[in-house]
């Protein structure tokens, strides 16, 4: 093993994240090599003084009261809210968490113009986003078919998202799942480009007429909104702007 | 009731990382109100999207969220991720004429670490507190900061790198 690669795996090592045969080659390395060693040495003071000198910071007691307020408080207007407004089919249907959101998001903090409100939606996109790229949230219905993911979707929303494969195009689509946005379940497709995963969220438009693309760049994520035939669609991913616009130009096509 | 239940179900799984929560925010943000904004703005998203957990490993979902609040909190004033505009003060105030006799000495090496540490780009610091702080897996820094292990990785390693650099520039009072 040569000191650039040994180098590079001193790091892991300290950590315990080499598997055996990798972390025995770099200890055979540092065996011999005064170098490799001493950089170990330091790795190794480092981690006892950052574990040792850097302060924890506890949350105080009075912020875990107020928290504990507030979710308290977001849990009974939930209570309030739906059953008046007859959302109790709706409810029980897509769950807890639906149910949920809608009251939180029609709080009267959060009524607001399509205008205002792009920001707000632009930032729960990008939430969406991140957290479906998490452990097994990713999909539901795996499927590069539009027969299959389409139809998925009738009886779980009160809507029908256009669905379309751009495979031959280079952004494959993958499958679908729902999920909740803006304060409602939206269709959630997922299609992939080399690497990068594109999420594409659907749900119905409040406006009348259609938009034309337009696009966003929040927190190192791009993202591409527009409206057509009386739905939103917001793409977002962390591919560069120019490729997430041309998905989107041949998917509103 | 189901609600009840569900209520319950959250509390028990994504309160006791509350700490982790706020140490994590306090560090991103470097300032006590801002991090207990993001805090608590996290919670009530996690609890708003509490199905949308997996049942793995709270820590990190929860963790993830208050992240991605932090993130956003920088990103809005950018003025505050400028490591240029970064202000030292309050970390150079107890760190004037060392006396080795009386304690000064050690308090100033904990205060040119955490100065070092806070000099480190967000997405350096960030793993550097979930790993040391937090004694979080690769695994499971990844699930918190949404980038692959392999990443995770190679970031640890830089920081590690820009830290040590630091506080030996500081020891020899370049920084200053
Ligand atoms: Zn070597």
């Amino acid at each position: 093993m040569t000191c650039d690669a040994a180098r590079e795996l001193i790091s892991p090592l300290l950590d315990a994240e080499l598997d055996a045969a990798q972390a025995s080659e770099v200890e055979r390395h540092i065996q011999t090599c005064i170098a490799c060693a001493e950089l170990q040495f330091e790795y190794l003071q480092l981690r006892e003084r950052v574990r040792a000198d850097a302060p924890y910071y506890s949350a105080t007691e009075e912020l875990r009261a107020q928290i504990d307020r507030a979710l308290r408080q977001a849990a009974s207007a939930k209570e309030r809210r739906r059953a008046p407004w007859g959302w109790i089919a709706l409810a029980s249907a897509a769950g807890f968490a639906a149910a949920l959101v809608l009251a939180f998001l029609l709080g009267p903090k959060m009524f607001h113009s399509e205008q205002a409100g792009g920001d707000l939606i632009a930032q729960e996109v990008v939430s969406s986003h991140v957290r479906s790229l998490m452990a097994s949230h990713l999909i539901d219905v795996r499927s590069s078919d539009q027969h299959t993911v389409k139809p998925w979707f009738a009886g779980k929303l009160d809507f029908s998202p256009k669905v379309k494969d751009l495979g031959p195009q280079g952004y494959a689509l993958t499958g679908g799942r729902l999920d909740y946005l803006d304060g409602r379940p939206v269709a959630g497709l997922v299609f992939q480009r080399r690497q990068h995963v594109i999420n594409l969220f659907v749900w119905p438009s409040t406006a009348q007429s259609g938009s034309r693309l337009s696009t966003f760049a929040i927190t190192g994520f791009n993202i591409v909104h527009w409206s057509e035939a009386g739905l939103m669609y917001w793409a977002v991913s962390d591919l560069n702007a120019a490729e997430l616009r041309e998905f989107a130009q041949l998917y509103s096509e | 009731m189901a609600d009840t239940i569900a209520f319950a179900r959250f509390e028990q799984a994504v309160m006791p990382h509350l700490h982790a929560a706020y140490n994590l925010a306090r560090w991103l943000l470097r300032d006590h109100h801002d991090a207990e904004d993001a805090v608590q703005d996290a919670y009530l998203r996690a609890f708003r999207f509490f199905d949308s957990f997996d049942g793995v490993d709270a820590r990190a979902w929860l963790l993830a969220i208050v992240r991605n609040r932090c993130r956003s909190v920088l990103g809005q004033s950018s003025r505050r991720a400028e490591v240029t505009e970064f202000d030292e003060k309050m970390h150079t105030a107890d760190d004037s004429a060392p006396d080795p006799e009386s304690g000064a000495l050690r308090n100033a090496e904990i205060v040119s670490l955490r100065t070092c540490i806070d000099y480190l780009p967000a997405e350096y610091r960030e793993v550097v507190v979930l790993r040391e702080l937090e004694q979080m897996s690769y695994k499971e820094i990844s699930v918190a900061v949404a980038v692959p292990v392999g990443t995770v990785m190679s970031r640890l390693a830089r920081a590690r790198i820009r830290l040590k650099d630091c506080i030996t520039a500081r020891v020899r009072g370049v920084a200053r």
